[in-house]
Order: C-alpha cells, then structure tokens, then sequence
C-alpha cells in the first residue's frame, strides 16, 4: 500500500496557467478521493504568487511553490531537478502533466532521473485493480490512451515503480468550475539549482500571435493533401469564416506545409467535436478520424469514391472540392 | 569545426497510410499487413545531421534498435550518406517500453563514445510518446532541446537551435554535447543517393548473412570492405538484462482494444448546386447551421 498524494504539475507560461492543468485538477481530484488521499500540485516560475489561488480553487489541498528567478522561464534541466527533489521528499504516488510541448518535454526526462514509468497522451485516468503473475495489484492508476496510430486503445499501469507519471492530452477532461471558498495550504519550496542546471540559455520568444480555437468551434471546414496548396485554403478559410467556424486540416495537408500545425484535427493534433465537420479533400486516416468522428455531422467533399472518409461521414459528396466549396458558399450566401 | 554525431532512427509500421488492405473485415487494422518504414521524423534528423556534416564537416553514425528486419533501416540510412551503422538487436530488448529502450539506446550511444550532437525524430509514429529522446539525453547526463526546427548557428562547443511548437517558436543555446529532438517541418530529407546505392546495397548483416543462401564466409570480405552492418547486443554495449526490454520496462500493458470503425447510414449530396442547396437548407433547419 502506497499512501502518498496525487500531484498535478501546474504549467504556467508568463503568470498564466495553462488550461489544461486546470483540466487535470478536476480529474486528480476524483483520484485523490477514490483514494483517500491529498491533491497537490507543483508550482514552478518566478513572481508567481497569484496562481495558487486558482489551483485551490480548482481542488488542490496543497500547493507547492517553486517562485525563483531562474525559473521564469520553463528549461528543461532547473525544472526537472526541482521536481524531482521534492518528489523524492514528498513521494507522491501519482503525478499528472499536461501532454503540451513543455509537459512532453519534462515529463520523461523526470521519469528517467526517477527511474519511473510513465505513459504518454493519456486520454483517461481512472483508479482500478491489475493482476500479474499471481499477483494482485489494488488501486492502481489505469492510464488509457491510443496506441498504433489511433487504431488500438492500450491500458497502461506501472504495477512497481512509484510515482505513476502520466502525461494527459488537452482537452480531453472536463474543466471543473472553479470554487473560491476552498480551502488550501501554499508551501514554499527551497530552490536549489547548480551551475550545471543553467548551461542551456531561452532567447527570442516569440508566441504564436494568432490562436486558432478549434476545441471551441461550432463548425470545423477542414482540409486534407486534396487541398492541393496553400492558396487553396483560402477558399477553406473563407468557408469557415462565412459559417462561423474555424480551419481545421489532416496531418498530411500540414506536413505538406499548406497550412500552419495548429489547424491540425487528429490523433497528434487536437481532438475536436463540433457540431458540423465539412472534410474537404481529407481521405480519412485512422488518425484523422480519431480526431473529429464525435462530431455532430460530418460532410465529407472527396473526388475519390472510395475514400475511408466516406465511411463516417454523414453526408457523401463525390467531387472535386475546388468546385464544391464554392457552392457551398453560394448556397449559405442566397439560403432562404 | 568537424562534429561527430548520432543519430536514433526506429524502423516502425507505417500506421499513417492505412490502406484498405490492411483493415481486417471487423474494422481493425491488421498491424501484421502495413509496411515498415523509416519513421518519418527519423528521417528529418539525418536530414539535420547530413546538412550540419554538408555545411561543417563530420561522421554521422547511425543505430537503431530492432529486428534482423530493421537492417533494412540501415541501408537506407548508409544509401542517405550515413558514415556508419550499428543495429542494436538481442532478444533481452524486445517488449521495452520507452524507459528500457532509452537506457539500451544509451548504452550503445556510451559504448561508441559520446559525440558532439544525438539527434533523433520528435517521435515515432507508431507510439507518438516522444519520450525516449529526452530519456536518453538524461541517461547520458546531457542538455536535450525538445521539437527543434533549425539549427541556426553551430559554434565552437555551443549550438543555437530554433524550438517550434504549437505553442509558438524561441531560440535556444545549450552547450555541446547535447541530444536534439527534430520535427517534421525541419527539413526535407533528401532522397537515396544512387551512388551510394550502388556501393551499399550488398551491406548486410551477420545474420542476414546467416539466413541467405549465400556462403556466411562472406562476412570477411564484406567487412573488410566496410559493408558489413555491425549487430550489437546486450553485452556489446556492457548493459544490465534486468534494465532491458520487458525485464527493465516499469510499464505494463494491461489491456489493448482495437478500434472498430463503423459504417454510418451516408446520405449521397450529388455535386451540383441544386444538391448543395438542399443540403445546406437540411443542415438549417435542423440547426446544425445557423
């Protein structure tokens, strides 16, 4: 029996928490309760004394604040040898990351230093039993994600090692409405860093200065490698805006560089449910599909018949997308 | 300055192209039927490799662990301009998850003497954890820069790299040695060069050589003119069995669902402006539009 905590790494990027964080909070919460354990979470920058506030708000018991000069920034070395200090003191029994860049960096440099497993893009977390070998493991991290290019969905546990370290896909979990009139402690951390710690320098920052909402959107006109270019999604783009929507695309119409990444719909990209999902020259990959089959309906645009697309979608329409999207523009345009 | 360099690549089936052939009657995929191929974001950190070797000169070693089959991998790197390879295959590594598999990879990368730069592929898309590259960068007790784009200036024991994710772009100096993790968008890796196909075709292993008809008293002359692929296992580079493969893989897979795709009931909107019109009319009155 392990009776140590359930941790969430609160990520924080300038003083602002990253949604997904808040995400996990309200997942870790119901772990901790199954069982009958503290919910706390680890805080690292500089100057970041408003944001425990929140994750109290949000169901941790205890916040642990790492607030240093040298951690305004997120690097991968001083961050990793903070946490891993205080989990080697507090031994935490389980410890959740969001799966964004920073996260997918972080994560499994700690879990080498700790010697731990740890599973990538969790789409669920859920306590359970597990039996190996004739023996029975009770109240173990279940951590559910797909595997294989989306065609196959693994349940992963670390039945040894502790703590449980899983990263956990954004948007997946629900964000629990926040409650102010919680209760939490805020514990300071000691920040010791070596010369070694600081050898790697962030210069030049430049955040991506236009957001696409895609996890919000009403209508997604998404576009696949039948897009054929750049230019081409502007037609996409037009479509989008005329319904109020947003651009989403396959992961092969990004590679080929038509399209910046986070338009991307799909297993690697974000997953999305609206309620109208226009693919226009999107052949269907598994991958894809795992990404957008929640939505509401789906009009698939394909000049081939036979394409996978077809297979999910609602509405078939076999055409060449250049002649079809415009119609449907002047369709919307003269609707009655 | 010349650098000597590493590069990961990972033979993996080729999960992003799934044909119909491949789908199984009950609409799962049949992994046994999709071909193996170089995992794509591999390719783009030979490609960073070849480029940095083009522009300073240097030795680019490559290893991959795998099957016998990941040879195929090997040559396809030495036909790219690889100097060298290495195969890291024994039966200890296999069923490793990524924790065993950094420390086999580790090993193999101290066994050939820690270079100047690892580069490896963000991560493979047959797993899509992207969590051996910055594992390995730490079991070698080295800086990583994680989804690096470009390398922008390569001084004397320092390199600044571009770091680019969804999240926006910065720069990034860390000193030499260090482990890189490339993304796609990097580069466009060049294709086999022909000549070198010419001179490497005939590389093999010993166990290809092995289970060939052709006379394993080959492997001399193949090594003594440099096309004999060398097969590392857990003793060639002095690691613990107990850290390796299913043994050294804290993780356990305690359940695997296939995904059933389904048909749905398809309505077919022919493409002319009348079928269109209804459509959109239908998608408004069941204010899905509005």
């Amino acid at each position: 029996m392990h009776n140590g905590n359930v941790w969430v790494f609160a990520e924080q990027e300038g003083g602002r928490l990253e949604e997904c964080s808040l995400e996990l909070l309200g997942r870790g919460r119901e772990l901790a309760d199954r069982l009958g354990v503290r919910l706390e979470s680890v805080l690292l920058g500089s100057d970041v004394e408003a944001l425990p506030a929140s994750l109290i708000a949000h169901g941790a018991d205890t916040v642990h604040m790492a607030d240093h000069a040298q951690l305004a920034e997120y690097r991968t070395l001083p961050y990793a040898r903070v946490i891993a200090d205080l989990v080697r003191t507090h031994q935490p029994q389980i410890l959740l990351f969001g799966a964004t860049p920073t996260g997918r960096d972080l994560a499994p440099r700690l879990a080498s230093a700790l010697g731990v497993g740890l599973t990538a893009d969790c789409t669920d977390l859920v306590i359970g039993s597990h039996d190996e070998k004739g023996q029975r493991y009770e109240d173990l991290l279940l951590q559910i994600r797909p595997a294989f290019g989306g065609n196959i969905i693994a349940t992963i546990v670390n039945p040894q090692t502790r703590p449980q370290m899983a990263t956990v896909r954004e948007g997946v979990m629900p964000m629990g409405a926040p409650n102010h009139g919680r209760k939490g402690a805020v514990e300071r951390v000691m920040v010791h860093l070596t010369p070694e710690d600081l050898v790697v320098e962030v210069l030049q920052k430049e955040p991506r200065s236009r957001t696409v909402n895609l996890k919000g959107a009403n209508v997604i006109v998404a576009g696949g490698i039948g897009v054929g270019s750049a230019v081409g999604f502007a037609t996409l783009q037009e479509l989008a805006h005329l319904l109020g929507g947003e651009v989403g695309a396959s992961r092969a119409a990004v590679d080929a560089g038509f399209v910046d990444r986070m338009h991307q719909v799909g297993q690697t990209g974000t997953t999305v449910r609206p309620k109208l999902y226009i693919a226009c020259g999107i052949s269907g990959s598994i991958q894809h599909r795992a990404g957008m089959d929640g939505s509401g309906r789906i009009v698939a645009i394909n000049s081939d018949p036979n394409a996978p697309i077809f297979e999910i979608a609602h509405y078939a329409i076999v055409g060449n997308l250049h002649d079809v999207v415009p119609k449907i523009i002047k369709a919307y345009r003269s609707r009655s | 300055m010349p650098l000597n360099m590493i590069v990961l690549a990972k033979q993996v089936p080729d999960t992003a192209n799934i044909t119909c052939e491949a789908m199984k009657p009950d609409g799962t995929v049949n992994r046994g039927a999709l071909p193996a191929i170089f995992n794509p974001e591999d390719l783009n950190a030979l490609e960073m490799a070849l480029q940095i070797r083009d522009e300073h000169g240097g030795h680019i070693s490559v290893i991959s662990m795998g099957p016998p089959a990941a040879a195929d991998l090997l040559r396809d790197a030495l036909f790219r301009g690889a100097d060298k390879v290495i195969l890291l295959t024994h039966r200890l590594f296999a069923g490793a998850d990524t924790l065993a598999t950094s420390y086999a990879l580790a090993r193999a990368v101290q066994s050939l003497g820690l270079p100047d730069i690892v580069l490896c592929g963000r991560q493979a898309i047959d797993g899509d954890t992207a969590q051996v590259g910055p594992q390995i960068a730490e079991k070698l007790g080295i800086p990583q820069v994680t989804y690096v784009d470009r390398v922008v200036e390569l001084g004397e024991r320092t390199v600044l790299v571009s770091r680019s994710t969804d999240r926006g772009s910065c720069r990034i100096r860390a000193p030499l040695p260090v482990l890189l993790t490339v993304v796609s968008t990097a580069n466009n890796p060049r294709p086999p060069s022909v000549r070198r196909m010419m001179v490497f075709k005939r590389a093999r292993t010993k166990t290809e050589l092995m289970s060939s008809t052709q006379d394993y008293e080959e492997a001399g002359p193949l090594e003594a003119s440099g096309l004999l692929i060398e097969e590392w296992g857990v003793d060639t580079i002095g690691a613990d069995p107990n850290r390796c493969g299913m043994a050294g893989s804290p993780t356990k897979v305690k359940k695997v669902e296939s995904v059933v795709i389904s048909p749905r009931e398809v309505k077919r909107i022919e493409p002319t402006q009348s079928g269109i019109a209804a459509l959109v009319e239908e998608l408004i009155s069941e204010h899905i539009l509005g």
